[in-house]
């Protein structure tokens, strides 16, 4: 699927825009060609009557320019905006079936790729083609003076318009491609100044790794000083055919005075519509990666759907592994059995594979190795997992919007009786019209891991899956809290906590340590609660 | 406008080249009026055009230098810095300083140009002809004026609108953000038509905005080419009575809209460039680590620590409050204590991360905060709770630049097996984004690199076995046991095989001396 799918009604849109745009620049050129051409003829002193078009066009055209230009403005931005949201649309339901991209990073980045290809259109794709109709018109109307001068002015375009801008977009290319590694050594450097800073400083080792990481920064400054040159002549040798583009055509047309001037002032103005294609450019293979990435997303195939409907909810982990290439394995070996109605806590330390064995369980993540059964077939196999299992993830997301939509994602029909007591029990005690900010940014971190765990309690599936819910609240009322929902949870539970004593009465403990469950009696003491 | 170092200098070169430039702007339009009145190329016209095309080349030049000086800076200054997330520096560090270029390439130099060029136009035309001169200065103020009160009235409606453009904006990043939620509901594919729906809410409040915002170019555009009509037309009407020749004519005809053009050209950039001033902004807010001086050196070996009632507040929320203990010379104390008792921010004191907001740490009966940090850091041996691996090898990782003995300090955190199954065994490139070791593995370099430290006074360990299975946790053990003698230690633990290595131990709750007792 092309990213530049355009409707027709977008197209039309973009000629409208492209039309709006060539008539305003056209106007400043005609505006420019009829006043030289009025006063040139005016110096000849004809009768007044042989000036009176030019004095009424040269007023007109300086109405009109101002005006079409408003015109194409918004009528670009309107294309640009549509399109923007149909890409939008169109992206998001490439992204609805896949396993998801990890990392916030990412997302951010693939949200602002989207938003990046509006200046493909409203930088790029509009003043190309605005220029190209300007400089067809202008090389036409110079052609029934002067053949010779025509051909001057459509050389000096082609090569300030197409071959500038194609060397352009040729050096940042290849610039862009040598300086890569190096932007993502300086990337990985830079964080590990900062978050090894204090372990560096320890070691008397900080000057010397903040020298390597200067190293890098040197190096892309010396590329960028050589590309700027590089493209500082581009824009030079513009400038150069501009100019000498214009007195040729003045030299070469050998039409009256007065319309001479006209072409040539013309010629002159064409230039300035031309030119800035240069400088755009540069952002020409920024552009591209940004398309390439969108594209990425948009050709993945999406898995095929399941049709199976769920039925007892009996879950079974028989040596399920989950590893990534090159790297160490995040989950191996592992083997649970989770029948309806069984609570199961999961105990380590961070890094363990505690939410990727969650994730597992919701189907976000598929196993590697070994096999995750529901009811004796794998996971993918459903098409309504999450009627069954839900819960509240560790990096369960907080939507902008009220806290009444938050909560009815769990449960799209829910009363606000409902509403009101799954709040209750989840100690959530904000007003449900309360803006959430960004994600959750206007709550508390304690109100907005309370309105999380609300929505699980509100969609109370037979499987409840909850990642350390009560982190970050305080220990007492953080237990208080959990020990509620526990007791209002219908079904199986699965727990990931750091605190044993939040396992009590459960009927299975699983301890996780990279990524391996071991073995009962290496699981450690509990502590004794405080 | 925010500090940055060369600015001064890059403007008043900027400011150098604008009046150049007028002088090849004023020269062209001679040139120009002489060969369009049937005069040829003038030497004028030669002149101004090499003139022209050597000032957009030292512009591009210099604004690309500069602009490479300041992006290097930035990047130095991300280097020292601590961010709150420190994931984000490097987006920052990267395109983050990228996004400055449009203010300091684009608009910078515009702003200059259209500072000068303008006013140099005006002077020639009033030599030239005063009633054109007269047009001109009296339109070209409206362009500023203009723009100044449609941007005020802009800015007072956006205003209005902005929560609602941010929230409708954001949504598309919101939902991508959630799109993992939203799954475990079952809602994802539900909230497709949502996401259609407030595209088009913000397609319909931006353009709503935009009808406005766009006025003021439209202003921009009409006052400019007006202004051009109005000097044509009464000029036309001149030279029909014989009173004007046909040559200034043309020169009054090119200059007027030189006059505007660095105007519009400063207006176009000015959007792009608002973004270009907000990295640069971002970039110049990320605080920067500040380094402690202090000269005085003391003598290496076992040192006796005194916590003397001892407070640490980060952001006005205490961390410890009124701490006392001591440490003779040669004793290991153990901390213990639930997850934000303190234990962690005892040792960042001990090392000189934090200082005291009050009371006072004495090393060897000197208060900590007179000795000279890299002295008094290069006598201890500290193992941090998630050691940072370095994109180096994994001898260096160990090592970190001193010359230790690499595999004995290996064998003692248990490390050696670890090197063997690699590809390139203690060669092998290793670093926080490659998790090629897993988290126990980590947690034994960062124990590998206090071992190597052999000539450590003062061993600071942060829960060092948490992450090990119990056949890593003995051999560790052990080779912690070796390590102790003779010197002063303190043991951030939780595992009794930990404890039973210090002679006593204390344990914090909220940021207090909870009890003391001996192991």
């Amino acid at each position: 699927m092309s990213i530049w799918a355009l409707s027709t009604r977008d197209v039309l849109r973009l000629l409208r825009a492209a039309l709006f745009g060539a008539g305003a620049e056209l106007a400043a050129l005609a505006l420019m060609a009829t006043a030289a051409w009025l006063l040139l003829r005016a110096a000849e002193r004809p009768p007044l009557g042989a000036l009176t078009v030019a004095i009424v066009g040269v007023r007109t055209l300086a109405l009109l320019r101002g005006g079409l230009r408003y015109a194409e403005r918004l009528a670009g931005h309107e294309v640009v905006l549509r399109w923007l949201g149909a890409l939008r649309t169109r992206v998001y339901q490439a992204l609805v079936p896949g396993s998801g991209l990890s990392g916030g990073d990412l997302v951010t980045r693939l949200v602002s790729d989207v938003d990046a290809l509006q200046d493909a259109v409203l930088r790029w794709l509009l003043p190309a083609g605005v220029a190209a109709l300007v400089a067809v018109v202008a090389v036409g109307v110079t052609a029934t003076a002067s053949i010779g001068a025509a051909g001057a002015l459509a050389g000096g375009l082609l090569v300030a318009g197409v071959l500038l801008p194609w060397l352009v977009a040729r050096i940042t290319r290849r610039a862009a491609r040598e300086d890569a590694p190096k932007r993502a050594e300086l990337a990985e450097r830079a964080v590990e100044l900062v978050t090894g800073h204090r372990e560096l400083v320890a070691a008397g080792a900080l000057d010397d790794h903040r020298d390597r990481a200067t190293a890098v920064v040197d190096r892309l400054a010396r590329n960028e000083r050589t590309v700027s040159c590089k493209v500082a002549a581009a824009a030079a040798a513009g400038t150069l055919v501009q100019l000498v583009t214009t007195v040729a055509v003045a030299l070469l047309c050998h039409a009256s005075v007065p319309w001479t001037a006209a072409l040539t002032l013309a010629a002159l103005t064409t230039f300035e519509v031309v030119l800035p294609l240069i400088g755009a450019a540069r952002r020409v293979p920024e552009i591209r990666a940004s398309a390439a990435r969108v594209k990425a997303v948009l050709e993945t195939p999406a898995p095929a759907r399941g049709t199976r409907k769920v039925q007892s909810g009996h879950f079974r982990l028989d040596r399920a592994g989950v590893r990534y290439p090159g790297r160490v394995p995040a989950l191996q070996h592992i083997d649970l059995d989770l029948p309806p109605g069984r609570r199961v806590g999961i105990l380590g330390p961070s890094g363990a594979g505690k939410t990727t064995l969650l994730r597992l369980l919701l189907g976000s993540e598929t196993p590697t190795d070994g096999q995750v059964l529901l009811d004796g077939h794998p996971l993918t196999d459903y098409a309504d997992l999450p009627t069954l299992i839900s819960g509240a993830e560790a990096d369960a997301h907080v939507f902008h919007t009220t806290v009444r939509e938050n909560l009815l994602l769990a449960k799209p029909d829910a009363t606000d009786a409902e509403l009101a007591e799954a709040c209750a029990t989840a100690g959530f005690d904000l007003a449900l019209d309360r803006d959430t900010g960004p994600d959750g940014d206007a709550l508390s971190g304690g109100q907005r891991q309370r309105l999380i765990l609300a929505r699980a309690v509100l969609a109370a599936p037979k499987v409840l899956v909850l990642d350390e819910p009560v982190e970050g609240l305080d220990p007492a009322h953080g237990d208080a809290v959990l020990a509620n929902v526990l007791a209002k949870a219908r079904g199986s539970v699965v727990l990931v906590t750091h605190r044993p004593e939040h396992l009590a009465g459960f009927d299975e403990v699983l301890t996780l340590e990279d990524g391996r469950a071991l073995p009962a009696s290496a699981a450690g003491p509990r502590p004794a609660r405080p | 406008m925010p500090a940055l170092p060369g600015l001064r200098r890059y403007l008043s070169v900027l400011a150098a080249l604008a009046v150049l430039t007028a002088a090849a702007v004023l020269l062209q339009a001679e040139g120009l009026a002489t060969l369009l009145t049937g005069g040829g190329v003038s030497s004028f016209l030669v002149v101004a055009l090499l003139g022209r095309v050597a000032l957009t080349w030292s512009h591009g030049v210099l604004s690309g230098r500069f602009a490479a000086a300041v992006r290097g800076g930035l990047r130095r200054r991300l280097l020292g810095s601590s961010p709150e997330r420190a994931g984000v520096v490097a987006t920052q560090v990267t395109r983050g300083v990228d996004a400055t270029d449009s203010y300091l390439t684009g608009y910078l130099p515009s702003l200059v140009v259209s500072v000068v060029v303008p006013i140099a136009v005006v002077v020639r035309l009033f030599t030239t002809d005063l009633v054109s001169a007269l047009v001109v200065t009296a339109t070209l103020p409206l362009i500023p004026v203009f723009a100044i009160l449609v941007g005020k009235h802009t800015a007072a409606r956006t205003s209005r609108q902005w929560s609602l453009l941010l929230k409708l904006g954001g949504h598309f990043l919101d939902v991508v953000r959630g799109l993992g939620t939203l799954r475990v509901f079952g809602r994802a594919s539900a909230q497709a038509s949502t996401v259609r729906s407030m595209a088009a809410a913000h397609a319909d409040a931006t353009l709503k905005t935009l009808r406005v915002a766009f006025l003021s170019s439209l202003v921009l555009e009409l006052v400019a080419t007006m202004s051009v009509a109005l000097v044509a037309v009464p000029i036309g009407f001149r030279l029909l009575s014989g009173s004007l020749d046909a040559r200034t004519a043309l020169l009054v005809l090119v200059l007027a809209p030189e006059a505007y053009l660095p105007l519009r050209a400063a207006g176009a950039k000015f959007h792009a460039a608002a973004e270009g001033l907000t990295a640069l902004r971002e970039a110049l807010a990320v605080p920067v680590v500040s380094s402690r001086t202090a000269v005085v050196t003391r003598r290496r070996g076992a040192p006796s620590i005194v916590f003397e009632r001892v407070s640490v507040r980060y952001a006005g929320v205490p961390a410890l409050s009124e701490v006392d203990f001591s440490l003779p010379s040669g004793s290991r104390v153990a901390l213990t204590g639930p997850s934000g008792s303190g234990k962690s921010t005892v040792l960042a004191v001990l090392l000189g991360f934090v200082p005291p907001s009050s009371g006072r740490v004495l090393v060897d009966g000197v208060d900590l905060r007179s000795l000279s940090p890299s002295d008094w850091l290069a006598d201890v041996a500290w193992v941090p709770q998630r050691p940072t691996l370095f994109r180096e090898s994994l001898a260096s990782n160990i090592s970190l630049g001193s010359a230790a003995d690499v595999p004995a300090a290996a064998r003692a955190a248990a490390l050696d097996s670890v090197a063997a199954g690699l590809p390139a065994g203690f060669d092998t490139p290793v670093g926080e984004l490659g998790e090629v070791l897993s988290a126990g593995q980590r947690q034994r370099v960062g124990l590998a690199r206090a071992l190597a430290r052999t000539s450590a006074g003062l061993v600071l360990l942060d829960e060092p076995t948490a992450r090990l299975d119990s056949r890593t946790e003995s051999a560790v053990l052990s080779a912690t046991r070796r390590l102790l003698p003779g010197r002063t230690a303190v043991l951030v633990a939780h595992r009794p095989a930990m404890l039973s290595l210090a002679d006593r131990v204390i344990e914090l709750r909220d940021g207090r001396v909870g009890a003391e007792v001996a192991a």
